[in-house]
């Protein structure tokens, strides 16, 4: 637990003394509030976040792997690792503790955006059910991303590298419907079901909303699935286990 | 402290350590001699955990380095030979960091730390971030998180490779100074450094021990030939050859070809090398034949034995 707590803190030290989490959280801010700005500026227009939500899940295909993207990669590029390695410490606490150190990064972003809420709330009458449990989906699918992104940076000392295959990957699992679409069956079954994120809509103008199946479209509508929660812990899960056997792998290499 | 029993690794089908054995007691200082890719830093990473052996065993302080890792690299203070640091921290922060993740507590952090800083005499640079120091310093805080959780064991691998000549002084002296509290272990390729630095050598070969002795009976086992490298003014080359040729012990005598000598050659200075029977006053007698024969005395030093030479030796005379 001490050793998790050692490398969470210094990474979040790194983090908010390095550029690329300042841009990272500014890129996410400016684009979640046009995305919030454009669905609540129609007259008539709904008081909810899933405007927000719909250009959140959206961008952190791109935005979560530029966050882990460094993490295990630039340890492989310095030979730090290798200290890492020979120090008593076991590879699932290295992981453990990277991965929480981008979860508070992001939360803390996700938190920014939190005056969409004082907004709405100044001007209109929000169900604020559905924003709560918008913010948990949020939440919930950034750190299966972070995961997969995570799983990404531990492939290759090269962090481009790392956001290339983390954000391939994530909008794989984000455009799996149009594959599902074309398929039948269990296969059709199967591949519709692994759907990461189903925000696609936001190129639809007109509803700004979440579209319907995937796991995320219960989270916008107001609704806590237990299966939704459990498949993005699931994935974070996977992928964190799947970071862990990389650096394990590398003792045999 | 340690043992290696029976240890090979292989790289794929490459084998980079065969069938290595190996005690060492505690307190002792022990040097990894051998040329690039012979397998010491193989060896290395067995020792330290990074990498399992492929067959046999090693142990840190009666840990097995596999089934009982954890246990072993509590024990041990590594330094890999590419000096990994965070560059982008600064050397307090670096060295506390790396004390905790060897399980230290805050206090015996901030104990520790002062003494470190004075040990490897980094005092003016602590607030320095890391990726600002020379190549010397990082050298430096590399050794400071090796020793920082005060190990049984300390490994350095190549420790005075790639930085300048004055700060290798400095450096060697502070390794020898770290032989006497800790088990020591250094790799180099470079004889006399062990020499200066160890008490016993272990010489690595094609990823074999080929030697394993204190460091004065590996120069008599090698029976080297004395070499002399003369320069001299006021004589034809042949001249001098033929006359140094006529000594006693001298046992071949050769102009030196390298092509720095060939400005010397412009300025009338000959410049030769001369093998002799070792500890026969050879070299002795060389001056005295150049003296008396009335030409200048330009120059005339010893060289060592090269390091493929002496491998050369070890490995013909095991072949024998």
């Amino acid at each position: 637990m001490r050793n998790i707590q050692t490398i969470a803190w210094k990474e979040i030290k790194t983090y908010f003394a390095s550029p690329m989490a300042y841009v990272v959280a500014a890129s996410f801010l400016a684009i979640t509030g046009f995305f919030f700005v454009a669905s609540v500026s129609d007259p008539f227009a709904e008081a909810s976040i899933r405007g927000y939500i719909a250009g959140a899940i959206f961008f952190m295909v791109f935005l979560s792997p530029a966050l882990t993207m460094r993490l295990l990669a630039e340890e492989q590029k310095l030979g730090t690792l290798e200290l890492l390695m020979t120090s008593p410490i076991r590879e699932w606490e290295i992981v453990i503790g990277k991965f929480i150190a981008a979860f508070v990064m992001l939360a803390l972003m996700v938190a920014g955006t939190f005056y969409f809420v004082v907004v709405l709330a100044w001007y209109g009458d929000p169900d604020i059910g559905p924003i709560l449990t918008g913010y948990l989906g949020v939440l919930l699918y950034g750190g299966a991303t972070l995961a997969i992104g995570l799983m990404a940076s531990a492939l290759s000392s090269n962090q481009l590298v790392s956001l290339v295959v983390g954000a391939g990957l994530l909008t794989g699992l984000t455009v799996s419907n149009f594959v599902a679409d074309r398929l039948t069956g269990a296969a059709q079954e199967i591949i519709s079901n692994f759907q990461l994120g189903s925000s696609f809509s936001v190129f639809d103008t007109s509803s700004f909303g979440v579209v319907e199946g995937g796991h995320f479209a219960d989270f916008a509508r107001g609704i806590i699935s237990v299966t939704d929660i459990a498949y993005y812990v699931s994935i974070t899960a996977v992928f964190l286990f799947i970071t862990v056997v990389l650096l394990e792998s590398r003792r045999w290499r | 402290m340690i043992r290696l029993e029976h240890m090979s690794k292989s790289y794929g089908d490459y084998p980079a350590v065969i069938d290595v054995s190996a005690h060492i007691q505690q307190g002792e200082v022990v040097g990894f001699l051998g040329p690039n890719g012979a397998g010491k830093t193989t060896t290395m990473r067995v020792l330290t955990g990074f990498t399992p052996p492929t067959e046999g065993t090693a142990a840190i302080a009666g840990y097995d380095v596999v089934s009982h890792s954890l246990d072993a690299r509590r024990h041990i203070g590594y330094l890999p030979e590419s000096v990994p640091l965070y560059l982008d921290m600064t050397v307090m922060d670096y060295l506390r960091y790396m004390g905790q993740l060897r399980g230290m507590n805050r206090k015996w952090i901030d104990e520790r730390l002062p003494v470190i800083i004075d040990t490897v005499r980094l005092g003016e640079y602590q607030n320095a971030l890391v990726g600002k120091l020379s190549k010397g310093y990082r050298q430096r805080v590399g050794i400071a998180q090796a020793i920082i959780h005060e190990p049984d064991v300390l490994i350095l691998d190549e420790p005075t490779i790639g930085i300048d000549p004055i700060q290798v002084v400095e450096t060697r002296s502070l390794i020898s100074e770290l032989g006497g509290d800790h088990t020591l272990i250094l790799s180099s390729h470079i004889l006399p450094e062990i020499g200066a630095i160890c008490r016993r050598v272990l010489v690595i070969h094609e990823g074999r021990i080929v030697a394993d002795d204190d460091p004065e009976n590996l120069s008599d086992r090698l029976q080297h030939a004395e070499r002399i490298e003369v320069s001299l003014r006021g004589t034809e080359s042949s001249e001098a050859i033929t006359a140094i040729r006529k000594l006693e012990h001298v046992v071949d005598v050769r102009r030196d070809s390298r092509p720095m000598q060939d400005r010397m050659a412009e300025q009338g200075v000959v410049a030769l090398v001369i093998d002799a029977k070792p500890d026969e006053g050879a070299t002795e007698d060389v001056a005295r034949t150049i003296v008396d024969s009335g030409w200048g005395l330009v120059n005339l030093h010893p060289l060592p034995m090269t390091l493929e030479e002496i491998f050369l030796q070890l490995t013909t005379e095991e072949g024998a």
